[in-house]
């Protein structure tokens, strides 16, 4: 399916056409990983919005990008639990191994990494999500493990 | 106790339908269908249950205002963006008990005479999403979900919407915004959305625990029901527990249960044998508490009269190894970064204090910080829209009421109280 069909369908489940803008900017996101000029003037062609419209939404929300994002997408928690946890020895570590600082992207492409606020595992903290994948209990150790298999 | 939310969930099918079937999933539903909406509202008023998102709003009152407003079509929405640090008790329904969400909201929309719900699912819960839409798909497959639901006549149609990543969301307009499509910004009350709510009609929104706890009172019946827990407000209760405890984890235990209780009996007391220093009872929103507070009964009524909440019941513990200046710092940082930017005195504030906390922790506090962060929080305190500013607030109150001690040492001595990992 074309995608403009793609986000006109999803706009079936509500009342408005703009009630799947939400879900439009995740059909694009997907695309590239980021929202780019181009994908967001997809969306507002498709549900027919004003392109203001459109950015004012994607850039209150912190899960939509708006540069390119490494091939892998690294979000740890730093919030309270996390960081009582050890999630910041964890954040300088990254930089540490791949000089990946918060916010930013490695040379090569592989990852980027994101602090987050509370991701709902403070039972098993420190916890990260790579990609959609959820991995908790995480160690100065296991961490890199984990990320290995990331490429 | 026994349990009825978290019911079956170490089964490794139990997000499976047949699994659910089995163990008498969807009986409640077809009880309901035998009776009539108004009589189940009546019940769920007379169970007593309260909304267990945070506010704590009597489930059945909100549900009876918006089945007097003659608009139609309402809405029903489940509040599944759980984001309140250090909650993490709607996860494992979502996760392992999705049919239980599913069939409360199939009971809930026909008592309110609505034909369209969705899930507002946090987007951080990618895992969760995969499995409530296979339940969505399940659901529809047997006929619990559609046109006609097991020859009722009813009709309902449920949706996931996923959220992406705004803390705000979690609040019921900012909520309704964001399924709108539009940015989360919390909107001025009256009117509630009981009355104009999604796309301007009737629109209940109720947390994920909330509605799963409507197929309990629909089998049980609202005297047995309201038998458990805390008379004032009852029914069974998911705690999250984290932080400095030996066994972290969700424990589904009657409303009031003492905190003492929770941390030392349920979760293994402190890690390491150690000492507890402070509690936070609901969430980072919710004003810390001392030791002292250990025998205070969780719930809506006796928290408040301790200067707390029950929030979402998310406790986080703090050992003698945990600087509270530094908790606090983190908390406002997480205050700043998901206020709106609505309200002036919480988009301003929240930044303000999240900069004094920092200069203290890092040794740089200066006589008169605590003075200025109370009057700031003050100043907050009852001037926005939604409760976040109020929240951001009181966290700062709470933590100079009660450790003030802490915060004095750290601008004086220009270092930390406690040696952190000792």
């Amino acid at each position: 399916m074309d995608i403009v069909d793609e986000i006109r369908a999803l706009s079936g489940k509500y009342p408005d056409r703009r009630g799947a803008l939400l879900p439009a900017l995740y059909v694009v996101q997907k695309e590239a990983g980021w929202l780019s000029q181009e994908a967001l003037d997809t969306v507002s062609r498709a549900l027919n919005l004003p392109q203001a419209t459109v950015k004012g939404v994607a850039t209150f929300y912190s899960m939509y990008k708006h540069r390119p994002m490494g091939r892998h997408l690294i979000q740890l928690c730093t919030n309270v639990a996390c960081m009582i946890m050890g999630a910041e020895r964890l954040v300088d570590l990254l930089k540490e191994k791949y000089g990946l600082e918060p916010g930013g992207t490695t040379g090569d492409g592989r990852f980027s990494l994101v602090v987050m606020e509370c991701i709902g595992a403070c039972d098993r903290a420190p916890a990260m999500l790579v990609d959609t994948d959820f991995h908790a209990g995480l160690t100065a150790d296991n961490i890199f493990r984990i990320l290995e298999e990331y490429e | 106790m026994e349990r009825f939310l978290l019911k079956n969930i170490e089964s490794p099918g139990s997000a499976d339908i047949d699994e659910y079937l089995r163990v008498g999933g969807y009986a409640s539903l077809k009880k309901a269908f035998g009776m009539e909406p108004a009589d189940i509202i009546a019940e769920v008023k007379a169970a007593g249950l309260r909304g267990r998102g945070g506010a704590g709003f009597p489930t059945g009152m909100k549900w009876d205002f918006a089945s007097r407003d003659p608009k139609f079509p309402k809405y029903l929405i489940c509040n599944a963006d759980e984001g309140e640090p250090g909650t993490f008790k709607d996860r494992p329904i979502l996760e392992k008990n999705p049919h239980l969400l599913i069939e409360g909201m199939v009971i809930s929309a026909y008592a309110l005479k609505s034909e369209r719900g969705y899930i507002y699912l946090r987007g951080e819960y990618p895992y969760a999403k995969a499995v409530l839409e296979k339940a969505i798909a399940e659901a529809y497959g047997k006929g619990f979900l559609g046109p006609d639901i097991t020859g009722s006549g009813f009709g309902f149609d449920l949706s996931v919407h996923q959220g992406a990543g705004a803390y705000i969301c979690g609040e019921e307009t900012a909520l309704i915004d964001s399924i709108e499509g539009r940015r989360g910004q919390p909107r001025i009350k009256p009117p509630f959305p009981v009355n104009v709510g999604a796309w301007g009609m009737p629109t209940v929104v109720n947390n994920v625990e909330t509605l799963a706890n409507i197929p309990l009172i629909v089998s049980m019946g609202a005297e047995k029901y309201s038998a458990i827990g805390n008379p004032e407000c009852p029914g069974p209760k998911l705690f999250s527990v984290s932080c400095c405890v030996e066994r972290p984890g969700v424990y589904e235990l009657p409303m009031g249960i003492t905190l003492r209780e929770i941390i030392y009996e349920h979760a293994g007391g402190i890690r390491g044998g150690r000492e507890l220093k402070a509690v936070i009872p609901g969430g980072i929103s919710t004003p810390v508490l001392t030791p002292e507070g250990l025998d205070c009964p969780m719930d809506f009524v006796n928290l408040p009269k301790r200067g707390s909440m029950l929030g979402s019941g998310a406790v986080m513990v703090f050992d003698d190894t945990v600087c509270l200046v530094k908790v606090c710092w983190r908390a406002m940082r997480f205050f700043e970064h998901e206020s709106c930017g609505k309200c002036t005195p919480c988009r301003e504030g929240t930044g303000w204090m999240r900069n004094i906390l920092e200069r203290i922790e890092n040794g740089f506090g200066r006589d008169g910080d605590i003075e200025l962060l109370q009057d700031i929080a003050l100043s907050i305190t009852g001037k926005t829209f939604c409760p976040l500013g109020d929240g951001a607030a009181g966290v700062v109150l709470g933590f100079i009421r009660n450790f003030s001690e802490e915060f004095r040492y750290h601008i004086a001595n220009k270092e930390c109280m406690v040696n952190e990992g000792a």
